[in-house]
């Protein structure tokens, strides 16, 4: 395997952990937002107490895919940058009110009006950051982002505001909300409370189906090489299979409330999806002038930078087992109220 | 104001908003392993709660530092996409170790804060040790990068771009050893002289609080320490920039005019159409001594230099000399205090003194800031010196008064929240407070 192709993989399996754990804390701000019924404050405080010791982890995902992207194939990040500066500039703005109202909730708690308004800051930002990270996934995909040379030609809006781009970004809300209210399920601390979960969980995994088909069928138009792609290649069909494979069981597994190995099956239904973007998008990262080959960095850089992702991950890995350990959720009527769970 | 001035607003306003919290983020966890360690130490709960307090605040700030961390990541992109189209391979690894660094911060800050029932006190006090070691490691390859723009190296510069690029060259540019210890002696000094601050603001209102006076001790020793420091590191670094940026070094000093033994102006105004310093003291020769070690050494002007290459004269002057000033102010304090401690048996708490470090308290942070844009200022009009100007490097994208103001409004906003959120935590500790118990000590 060419060495470009190794750090193309690297950079979509950043891209698919950020989905599976920072995904699901933005899945958790959405059920903040429509948290419901008698056991209202009580889904909040689990949400809190589940993103609370991981969610700057997982959020670290997303700088070390950044990085990797600039540092690997400058010339994309550059294009990508330029084509995408208003829906990045709008996700950065997310990522900022979504983070620190979270943190001034949790540091400043006097279950005053200050703090709900916090809640509601963490909670829409927690809905419009996924959507416009599934638009500028969209726009990518969509091959809507056209070059001259190093100047981008196809304007700061068309692409990512295209029907496509939107339906990506709303079938991306949704993932991330499924995932969230999987894991939670196995979170939970009461049974009530995992129903609660297992509901919205089951009532998402469901709308994801009508999403996905329609986003399928918006990219006959909007993402042609998509549509190819995802429906013609034998291993994208491969995936396809796959996929609904782990979602049919995920919703078994919800139906029969084996929480813990619903997880699995959604997190892989996911990861799943994420991939099944990126090889339908390969060899190209903005069609057709930049490739992973023509906009790969020097081969010595990658090399280095292949060194630097393996010493950190043996850094980063044992940390990681240790902390996703210590938060591991606790049986129920095992723990005291303040011992339990975390997301993961 | 043109987009690349408004380009040029926003990175600054990011990184000025973002390096406060940065180094607290790298400065707190020290502090709050010191406290911790203390009450194991001796026992003394006060000292439990100190780290406790101190773990929230760097909580918080953390947060706040890893948001506009991102930030910056993104707008290295939607600012400067040239420049990182075409140097983003050469300063790839710098950053990407950055990133394993930032990892093993946020695992054990995680630990830390949320575990401390959950897991055995030597692992708590460990993932403590592993937030500090990260913080300063993550500090460190941040400012190899800006070490590279300002004395690139590791690859041969061509009009298509870089080419036989070395990474590793390029991630120890000359002078990185200076530059990373200015920085990290920064970060500690500016956040134990904030800390210190305003834990002689309440001494000063509460004179007997022995909970404050114990912060004060954990606090006043790595505030003396950094202060001391700092001025020799400072000096290292100020001989490295005159052989290898004098015309940054002569924009620092207001040196128009190539002189041998040349005086050290103090203050004052340049004027780069008089080339002259309104306002300045001369001391003699001082220039060159500080310099070069010598008297008599020839020390280059700005007249050496094409005029559409200097840096904003006056901008990096005033700067410059706001970091020297406040840092000798921070010394003289350190040498007082320190000498103080030395003649009493216990860190002194004075009303004099307090009412010092009262003063003091900002000083750190402003050092900080003014150090930062002398490095900044002073290496305009290049992102990359002698390589690629920053106007060649700015996005085509139009309209960025638009992000410019959004970005002022949000963080005005978060700062003020900040200081808001962090004044409660500390109210909680004033003798009275609902959760002051400790505010008297026993």
């Amino acid at each position: 395997m060419p060495i470009e192709e190794v750090l193309g993989f690297a950079v979509a399996g950043t891209f698919v952990l950020y989905a599976l754990l920072g995904g699901a804390d933005f899945g958790g701000g959405v059920w903040d937002l429509l948290a419901l019924g008698p056991r209202k404050a009580e889904q909040r405080a689990l949400i809190a107490r589940a993103i609370g010791p991981v969610w700057e982890v997982n959020h670290v995902w997303l700088i070390v895919g950044l990085v990797l992207l600039f540092s690997g194939f400058p010339r994309a990040f550059a294009a990508l940058s330029v084509a995408l500066h208003v829906p990045l500039t709008l996700l950065v703005l997310g990522i900022v009110f979504r983070g620190t109202a979270f943190t001034f909730r949790a540091y400043d708690t006097r279950g005053d009006a200050v703090e709900r308004r916090w809640g509601v800051v963490f909670s829409v930002a927690s809905v419009v950051a996924p959507l416009l990270l599934g638009m500028c996934v969209g726009a990518v995909a969509s091959d809507a982002i056209r070059m001259q040379g190093h100047a981008v030609v196809s304007g700061f809006f068309a692409s990512w505001l295209s029907p496509f781009a939107v339906s990506v970004g709303v079938l991306t809300l949704g993932l991330f909300a499924f995932l969230a209210a999987v894991y939670l399920t196995h979170e939970a601390h009461t049974p009530q409370l995992a129903e609660d979960f297992r509901r919205r969980a089951l009532v998402t995994g469901g709308l994801l189906f009508p999403l996905a088909l329609a986003v399928l069928l918006l990219s006959k138009e909007g993402a042609p090489r998509v549509w190819t792609g995802l429906s013609q290649t034998p291993f994208a069909l491969a995936l396809h299979v796959g996929t609904a494979v782990a979602a049919v069981v995920a919703f078994a597994l919800l139906w029969t409330r084996r929480f813990r190995a619903a997880r699995v099956a959604a997190a892989t239904q996911a990861g799943l999806i994420v991939l099944g973007w990126a090889v339908s998008q390969a060899p190209y990262l903005v069609y057709p002038g930049l490739t992973l080959r023509s906009a790969a960095a020097s081969p010595v850089v990658m090399r280095l930078l292949l060194v630097a992702l393996a010493v950190g991950a043996v850094t980063v890995v044992p940390s990681m087992v240790l902390l996703f350990r210590v938060f591991r959720p606790q049986p129920p009527g095992t723990a005291s109220g303040a011992q339990e769970t975390t997301a993961t | 104001m043109t987009d690349l001035l408004y380009a040029r607003a926003q990175m600054g306003l990011s990184l000025a908003f973002h390096i406060v919290f940065a180094a607290a983020g790298v400065a707190l966890p020290v502090l709050m392993v010191l406290s911790d360690w203390k009450h194991r130490r001796t026992g003394d709960n006060d000292y439990r709660k100190l780290s406790e307090k101190l773990a929230k605040g760097t909580a918080i700030l953390f947060a706040v530092g890893a948001v506009s961390g991102t930030v910056l990541s993104f707008e290295l992109g939607l600012l400067w996409p040239e420049f990182m189209g075409r140097y983003g391979e050469v300063i790839g690894l710098p950053f990407s170790l950055e990133g394993v660094a930032f990892f093993t911060e946020a695992i054990f800050l995680g630990i830390y804060l949320y575990g401390r029932e959950r897991v055995s006190p030597n692992l708590h006090l460990f993932s403590g040790v592993m937030v500090a070691v990260s913080g300063a490691a993550s500090a460190f390859f941040v400012t190899l990068v800006n070490t590279f723009m300002n004395n690139p190296s590791g690859f041969t510069a061509t009009p298509a771009g870089p080419v036989d690029v070395q990474p590793l060259v390029a991630m120890f540019s000359p002078g990185w050893q200076y530059q990373t210890a200015h920085v990290l002696l920064s970060c500690y000094q500016a956040s134990a002289f904030a800390m210190a601050g305003i834990h002689a603001f309440i001494l000063l209102k509460h004179p007997g609080a022995a909970f404050h006076k114990k912060a004060l001790s954990v606090a006043l020793p790595l505030a003396c320490i950094t202060a001391l420091l700092q001025p020799l590191v400072g000096d290292l670094s100020a001989k490295h920039v005159a052989k290898a940026q004098p015309v940054k070094l002569a924009a620092m000093e207001g040196h128009f005019h190539t002189e041998v033994g040349a005086p050290l102006l103090l203050g004052g105004l340049p004027d780069v159409e008089t080339r002259t310093v309104p306002g300045s003291i001369g001391v003699p020769k001082g220039l060159s001594i500080l310099a070069f070690g010598d008297p008599d050494a020839e020390v280059k002007g700005l007249n050496e230099f094409p005029r559409d290459t200097w840096p904003p004269v006056a901008k990096v002057h005033v700067a410059f000399q706001v970091m020297v000033g406040t840092g000798s102010l921070m010394a003289l304090l350190a040498l007082v205090t320190l000498w103080r401690r030395w003649r009493g048996r216990e860190w002194p708490h004075g009303r004099g003194l307090m009412r010092a470090w009262l003063f003091a308290g900002p000083l750190g942070l402003v050092a900080l800031e003014a150090g930062w844009l002398v490095t900044e200022w002073g290496r305009q009009p290049w992102i990359v010196r002698g390589v690629m100007r920053t106007s060649e490097a700015v996005t085509p994208v139009p309209h960025l008064a638009a992000p410019f103001f959004t970005f002022t409004a949000v963080y005005l906003f978060l700062g003020v929240t900040v200081l808001f959120v962090l004044w409660r935590q500390v109210a909680g500790t004033l003798p009275g407070a609902a959760d002051g118990k400790v505010a008297h000590g026993h």
